[in-house]
Order: C-alpha cells, then structure tokens, then sequence
C-alpha cells in the first residue's frame, strides 16, 4: 500500500469530526454575543471566551484549531499540518478541528489564549504543542510520533493494517 | 516637500508596513543575536517572512521557548503579518549545522 492512499484515507477520516465540531461552535456554550462586541472590547480575551476555548481544547485530546477545515485547509501551514497529523495516523475518534475562519472571536482569542501569535495551533490532551513549523520538525525529528504515541492518540495498529 | 515617515515606509497600500530590515534590527537589538537572517517570502507584500535566528539566550530553550521569545520581541510586527517562520540556533548548534553541511 502506497504512503499517499494511506494518508489519504487517514485525511479523510480525520475529516470526520470538523462537521461535528462546526455544529458544536454553533452550540449555545458558544456564546452568540460575541459577534456584537465592539472591537475594542473584542481585542481583549474576555472570559467568555476564555471559557470557550477551555471547552474547546478538551473537546478531544488533540484539537487543532486552524483556517478553514481539514477537508479544505485555506492556508498552507494549515495544510501541512493537517497532513502530518494525517501520517502520524491520528485517531479521527480523538481528534477535532476548529476553523477560526468561522469565528472572529476566536481567531482572535485563540492567539491570547496561548500567547501565540500564529495559526494554526496544535493542542494535545489541552496542553500547546505548537505551531506549524514546531509540528513539521517534531515530524521530521520524531518527537511527534513519539508524543502522539505516549498520549494514546493514534489508530491502534492492528485496525490500520485491515 | 516634507516626506512623511508613515507614507514614506508604505509604497504598496496593503503593504503590512514589515521589512525584513526592521525584523533583523528589533531581533538584535532585544536578543542579541549574534546572527540574522530574514528572508521575505510574500512577494512584495510584507506578509510572509522566513528567519534564521542565531542567539546566546536559546541556550537550553526548548523549540517552542525560543519561539516564544522571539514572538515576543516582535508582538506587533507579527500581529500585521500572515506567516513567520522562525528558526533558532544556538551560536553552537549553528556552527555543527555549518560543519555538517
């Protein structure tokens, strides 16, 4: 089996649960005001929207909040980093997606947040991993591989070899 | 007739108002890196940069430490930009990389 079909089918696995969280940022735990407040207010990280993005970096264990969704990623580091967690066989059970294209408040908040200027970011069991370039060298030198597996959140091996 | 600085610094309008000048200097300046190198990747724009950060102070940081400091020293340049990609060494780790390479 080629390395493409398996990153694909995993891609589009990992696909899955973006609609799911879509319907779950539109929930009333999201507060609708947001999108009301004057943009002086909104610069600052209220609690509210603290309080969301703490629900929603344990929605799953591995929340990845990034522009547009893993099916149409609007951004290459987005991309990319979509894709690794596609190789690194991510279990889509475990994982969820935030598009902050959706949400000014939270493309805004999520960047307080962390104190992190950059989308996307890579959240594992609520705790920062990092952005795009941290991920691709954690790729590229193991690391990843070896925290994903430490924390649980890979496809259980013999599922993938069926 | 008097330039003003703001206009002067800004030919394309939807320029970010970000050159990789300004980056290098704030770079030394706050972490005394002892190199730096910015390479603007947008094509005109200002809004995509790539830098190679040599500095004392990554010494036994981890990646997203060193990240963390050098988006500090740049808070408001990286909030008018779309990309940054930094990449530090240590004055050691980057005399091995120019070694090995």
């Amino acid at each position: 089996m080629s390395a493409i079909s398996i990153f694909s089918s995993a891609l589009r696995q990992t696909a899955r649960p973006t609609r799911l969280l879509t319907s779950q940022l539109s929930r009333p735990t999201w507060t609708p005001s947001f999108s009301r407040l004057a943009p002086l207010q909104a610069r600052l990280l209220s609690d509210s929207t603290k309080q969301a993005i703490n629900q929603a970096v344990a929605t799953s264990p591995v929340v990845l909040f990034m522009k547009g969704t893993p099916e149409a990623p609007q951004c290459g580091y987005s991309r990319a980093s979509i894709q690794i967690l596609g190789l690194q066989g991510v279990d889509p059970a475990k994982f969820t997606a935030f598009n902050v294209l959706e949400d000014e408040e939270l493309r805004q908040g999520i960047k307080e947040y962390t104190n992190w200027p950059t989308i996307p970011q890579l959240y594992l069991e609520k705790e920062f991993v990092g952005g795009a370039d941290i991920v691709m060298s954690m790729h590229q030198d193991g690391s990843l591989a070896q925290l994903l597996e430490e924390k649980k959140v890979l496809v259980p091996a013999e599922e993938e070899s069926k | 007739m008097p330039s003003d600085p703001s206009s002067a610094a800004d030919p394309a309008t939807n320029h970010s108002g970000v050159t990789a000048e300004s980056l290098a200097q704030k770079l030394k300046e706050t972490l005394g890196a002892s190199l730096v190198e910015i390479k603007d990747m947008s094509g005109g724009c200002g809004q995509m940069f790539e830098a190679t950060i040599v500095s004392e102070q990554f010494t036994k940081k981890t990646t997203l430490a060193r990240h963390r400091l050098v988006n500090s020293a740049l808070k408001e340049e990286i909030a008018a930009i779309h990309a940054w990609t930094p990449k530090c060494f240590t004055p050691e780790q980057w005399e091995k990389r120019n070694q090995s390479s």
